[in-house]
């Protein structure tokens, strides 16, 4: 299949290997990513929280421009991204005023028909792709699913997936053979746009995290959007520090992990940009001699 | 200085976000979900509350309005479908207008730094952006131990790129903060 | 010619302020047909009426039209008074000159010429009306009342004792409804069973009562005064006239691990069991969707797969063979007394309506009950003996958590109404927790407290004063399991701190809701309900026992969330609304009605194809020898409402409704 694509800013620096393994799993799960041309940052926290039209008014040129290129849905795999594009697409259907005065600041006419998936949305529809390409299921791995806040909430917004009780990143995960845990901060908000402004709340949010984790017995956890593991992967040496976390738990995006039972190598995926090194991890399942002895997949 | 308003303040978040307050029966749902309730002078409910009873200055002044992460629990939860995350964007807003000089500094510090990245290049150029802001907070040492970190794995772009529409994207900003105050 | 008298009313200053009511009468007086004309202060005070009786009897008057207030507030006065001095009351019609004139409008002139055009209007009408009587339909002396549980028990009870039959049907096996599974009733922690159980056998024994217990009412035809209701009693697969409940067949049931719906799935029965001890009747039911012989029959395995309790029977009462059988009761009136259900929090729902709550689990965390579950654990005769225990572990638990409002004030989740009972037995719970488990602590979440029945607020106070339960204002964020507790995200609004509580066990206050299948009782009855399953009250405040179907009527939490007190008082309303029905031998109706001129009639049946409350029933017309001629459409008076839609409706203008004829309707508008 074909899907247009917003990288969001955060893909192309201090989450390149978000970008980088995704783009290794695509090829393999026949989907091919159109990127939107010269898209512009989305906004995210400063937009929508100092003023509403500016937060609306940026998204929704990247869905005009979407549209100009025929495309019909695209995928945000940043959260946050996606949130906001989803948001200002559900504004604009939903709010007369605002669909006015967006069309007066854009200048020109769209028809907001562009869809916005996630990457939890995107990768369940191929869950059976997924488990018959798998030549390296991460069986026993045991992942805690992050999912975050903005992947499935407001519910009216993200209309994907129980706002409560979600389980879209667990059918993933189960499809690469690893074993999805039970546990209780899957939705518990990592401190998402504090990490410099207020770093004190994202330590204390993200302990909260991974000790959750460590208590349900995660070896990894798996995210999908770039904020929430830089809250947990960057900050976590604070946690350990400041915070009494022992372990060191690594925090894997969606795509690596998926990239990983696919048989790619760790290399490959951008694991190596981690901070929290997840090789002791891999080593433990195996996943490098494999992706060694199998080669890659081009 | 605040603006003298005929207009209570429940009644202009109304025709801003349609939201009207009076819904809010004060359960506290929306407090108890709050990951930064531990932390606000001010909790959701009583953000609120402050604007049911129009007590602008004071509400407008507190921080607490500042500590909102934009979470969505509160608003995916409340029994009578009210949304405070919005109320508390639209509140920010007319805090921004009202009363700069109360805005937390280095969370208006990165604020301003964020989208003036995006005014000037389009996207976040990271290293960019933490320049402006530590320039802008004063917060000159804190996480300068990591950026070497940043650097080996290629986390920090050394160089910003610029979108080819970044016209269009300054006339939103126009007009989008057109007769407000540039930071 | 007519001799039409024209009374008009000033209603005190009400009329007489606005419209000049002697230019009214003066000028009505003025109209052929017209022979007496006056205005007075208070038509339809004594006096007022006496000048009526008197001009009808002097001036030998054919038709009377008072030009006073609405029809709704007087015609039955001026009617009566007409007939009292000897004149057919349907010859006595009125002019709406308040509602329709003088409270609508200001200037006296034109209000005035208004009230004349009115008057004229019903002056040209009623040189039309002929004389009516009365229509009387006979009345079957039998109420039926549907669902037995307390209201349902007070009613039955209350119509038998005033010497009328009842028929009571209760769909399951036993009698009592919810109340018969509670421990202790609020304000007086009476013992529920010890006070309903004597209820329940003078049921069982009253001469004038006959019981269906294990029946649903399958279909219902008729009207007020003449119901014709077919019961479908369904397959106990025991003949109660053998059985004399012993109770051996469950002691040798071999599966004894179903769970038990009485005990709200904390305890176990057998297949073949009886719902509780003091069950009325005391006769068992196979649950043949769990008994081993009938899954196997199902399967279609040719031997006999289990039959222990025919073997043991001493009666030779059980019959593996028998269906659901039907009986039609005819009866006069029909009180529907179905009860409620509790709301679930789980995902899924039998409503579009409503939603489950995801943050408290879906209802899938374990040692997270509802109310009626309390109830049972609380029980002397439930599954843990009355202790209270934890389902998962059978520990004593140290922190219980009660949750008020679960489903109810929640427009999120699909119920905006309040369920009222909450607040009083969750206080209530607490106190028997604090009496039962000593040095138990029992925390409360709630928004507020509504306690407005007699002894209530005391009773509430008490918990809270003297039984140490800790009420916290206001409502949960999310809970889920930590290990072996429950750990709760609360907020205390009132000192404006979160409370964040690990509890052992967490009992929610769930909303209170009709019973299921509510929707399919209420159309086979005709009522209206609402978008909830509420059956609906002819009138919120002055008709709250009556359903806007003649004849039958609504007690008990079917028509809202209420109390055990309120739902036997309006069970005792409803049973003195269908004793005052049955006072008479003969119902009197209205003769409003329409009629079909079988001449002109052609059988097209548009009429009833339209008619909303199936009155039009098809005649076969005969002539002189008894040669058939047509089928001819005809009204069943005792039906009829007076609609006029099969009016409208006929092509060849052959059923009028009288009082309302087009001859009628034409000469008052052609008067305008």
């Amino acid at each position: 299949m074909k899907i247009g694509y917003y990288p969001g800013c955060s893909l192309h620096a201090t989450a390149r290997e978000y970008e980088e393994s995704l783009k290794a799993i695509v090829s393999i799960l026949d989907i091919e990513l159109e990127e939107v041309r010269d898209w512009a940052c989305c906004g995210a926290t400063s937009a929508h929280a100092t003023n509403r039209f500016l937060s609306v008014a940026l998204p929704a040129r990247t869905l005009m421009l979407a549209e100009r290129q025929k495309l019909n849905r695209i995928l945000a795999p940043c959260a946050a991204c996606y949130n906001r594009l989803a948001s200002a697409h559900h504004a604009i259907s939903r709010d007369k005023k605002i669909a006015a005065r967006v069309q007066s600041i854009l200048g020109s006419d769209f028809d907001n028909s562009v869809g916005i998936v996630s990457i939890a949305e995107l990768l369940s529809e191929v869950t059976a792709t997924i488990r018959q390409k798998a030549k390296a299921p991460l069986t026993g791995l045991k992942v805690a699913c992050y999912y975050g806040c903005l992947l499935v909430r407001p519910p009216d917004v993200c209309g994907f997936d129980d706002a409560e009780a979600p389980n879209s990143l667990e059918s993933i995960v189960s499809a690469a053979g690893a074993t999805p845990v039970k546990w209780s901060m899957a939705l518990e908000c990592c401190g998402g746009g504090f990490s410099l402004s207020r770093t004190g709340s994202v330590v204390r949010l993200g302990r909260l995290i991974l000790q959750s984790a460590i208590d349900a017995g995660a070896q990894a956890i798996v995210v999908a959007c770039p904020m929430c593991h830089s809250n947990l992967d960057f900050r976590q040496n604070a946690m350990n520090e400041r915070g009494g976390i022992e372990k060191r738990m690594p925090i894997m995006f969606l795509s690596e992990l998926v990239g990983l039972s696919l048989g790619l190598s760790p290399a490959r995926l951008g694991l190596d940009r981690h901070f929290v090194n997840p090789s002791p991890l891999l080593e433990q399942i195996g996943a490098a001699k494999t992706a060694q002895t199998r080669g890659e997949n081009a | 200085m605040t603006k003298p308003s005929q207009q209570s303040l429940l009644d202009e978040i109304q025709e801003t976000t349609g939201l009207n307050a009076a819904h809010c029966y004060q359960c506290g749902k929306c407090s108890a979900g709050c990951p930064m309730a531990l932390e606000m002078e001010l909790r959701t409910h009583e953000i609120i509350r402050f604007l049911q009873l129009d007590l602008r200055e004071k509400l407008l002044t507190n921080e607490s309005l500042w500590m909102c992460l934009t979470c969505e629990t509160c608003t995916t939860r409340c029994p009578n479908e009210f949304d405070p995350a919005a109320v508390i964007d639209a509140l920010r807003g007319i805090a921004l207008k009202e009363h700069l000089d109360r805005v937390p500094r280095k969370i208006l510090a990165f604020h301003s730094a964020f989208l003036d990245q995006i005014r000037t290049h389009g996207r976040i150029f990271e290293f960019g952006l933490i320049a402006s802001y530590k320039l802008r907070s004063g917060a000159l040492f804190a996480d300068v131990a990591t950026a070497p970190g940043m650097l080996v794995r290629g986390k920090l772009a050394l160089a910003p790129r610029r979108i080819e529409g970044i016209d269009e994207v300054r006339r939103i900003f126009d007009k989008c903060v057109a007769g407000e105050e540039r930071q | 010619m007519s001799r039409i008298g024209v009374f008009i009313c000033h209603c005190g200053e009400n009329i007489g302020r606005t419209v000049d009511c002697a230019r009214v009468a003066q000028s009505l007086g003025e109209l052929p047909g017209v022979v007496h004309a006056i205005d007075y202060k208070y038509m339809c005070s004594d006096p007022g009426q006496a000048l009526i009786k008197q001009a009808i009897q002097e001036k030998h008057l054919d038709g009377v039209v008072v030009g006073a207030c609405s029809p709704h507030m007087h015609e039955k006065t001026f009617r009566k008074a007409a007939a009292a001095a000897g004149m057919n009351p349907f010859l006595c019609e009125m002019a709406n000159l308040r509602e329709h004139c003088s409270w609508i409008h200001e200037d006296r002139e034109n209000a005035t010429d208004k009230a004349i055009g009115l008057g004229r209007f019903i002056v040209e009408k009623i040189k039309y009306n002929h004389p009516l009587s009365p229509i009387f339909i006979p009345v079957e002396r039998r109420a039926l009342v549907i669902g037995a549980g307390i209201a349902g028990i007070q009613a039955a009870l209350d119509i038998a004792d005033g010497g009328c039959d009842v028929v009571l049907v209760e769909k399951e096996p036993s009698i009592g409804g919810h109340m018969s599974q509670l421990s202790e009733t609020f304000p007086t922690l009476d013992c529920s069973q010890c006070i309903l159980t004597p209820r329940m056998v003078e049921i069982a024994q009253h001469p004038r009562i006959k019981l269906l217990t294990y029946s649903e009412v399958e279909s219902v035809e008729g009207y007020i005064g003449n119901f014709q209701v077919k019961i479908r009693k369904k397959a106990r697969s025991i003949d109660d006239t053998l059985c004399n409940g012993c109770g051996e067949c469950q002691k040798n049931c071999p599966n004894s691990k179903i769970p038990s719906e009485f005990d709200q799935g904390l305890g176990k029965r057998t297949a073949i069991y009886v719902p509780f001890p003091q069950a009325v009747p005391n006769i068992p039911v196979i649950d043949r969707a769990n008994c081993a012989l009938f899954k196997g029959r199902a399967k279609g395995v040719k031997k006999v797969v289990c039959g222990k309790c025919a073997d043991v029977c001493g009666r030779k009462a059980i019959n593996y063979d028998q269906q659901d059988s039907f009986v039609t009761e005819n009866v006069g009136a029909i009180i529907v007394a179905t009860g409620y259900q509790l709301y679930s929090v789980g995902k899924k729902q039998d409503s579009e309506l409503l939603c489950g709550y995801g943050e408290y689990g879906y209802g899938d965390i374990p040692d997270v009950i509802d109310g009626l579950q309390f109830e049972r654990l609380a029980s002397a005769s439930g599954p843990t003996g009355g202790k209270i225990l934890r389902p998962s572990d059978h520990k004593e638990p140290k922190t219980v958590v009660f949750l008020q409002c679960i489903g109810s004030r929640d427009p999120a989740k699909g119920i905006e109404y309040c369920s009222k009972i909450c607040c009083m037995y969750v206080a209530k719970h607490a106190m028997l927790y604090h009496h039962k488990v000593h040095g138990g602590k029992a925390v409360v979440f709630y928004m507020d407290i509504r306690a407005g029945g007699k002894g209530y607020d005391e009773f509430v106070r008490r918990a809270i004063e003297e039984n140490h339960a800790l009420y916290l204002r206001g409502r949960v964020s999310r809970m889920y399991r930590n290990g072996d507790t429950i750990r709760v995200h609360g907020f205390d609004t009132l000192s404006g701190e979160p409370m964040v509580i690990d509890a052992d066990m967490v009992v929610l206050a769930t909303a209170m809701r009709p019973q299921p299948g509510i929707a399919s009782l209420a159309q086979k009855l005709s009522v209206s309900y609402d978008q909830h399953g509420f059956i609906n009250e002819a009138h919120p405040k002055l008709r709250p026992v009556e359903t806007n179907t003649a004849g039958v009527f609504v007690a008990g939490a079917c028509q809202a969330p209420r109390d055990i007190p309120d739902s036997v008082a309006m069970a005792s309303a409803a049973a003195s609304k269908v004793l005052g029905l049955f006072s008479k031998e003969l119902l009197e109706r209205e003769p409003l009605i329409a009629h079909v001129d079988t001449a002109t009639c052609a059988g097209c049946f548009h009429c009833e194809r339209v008619c909303p409350y199936g009155a039009i029933v098809r005649k076969e017309i005969k002539d002189g020898r008894g040669r058939f001629i047509k089928i001819a459409a005809e009204v069943n008076p005792g039906v009829c409402q007076g609609c006029g839609t099969c009016q409208a409706t006929c092509p060849s203008k052959s059923v009028e409704l009288e009082g309302f004829t087009d001859e009628q309707i034409y000469a008052a508008v052609n008067a305008l």
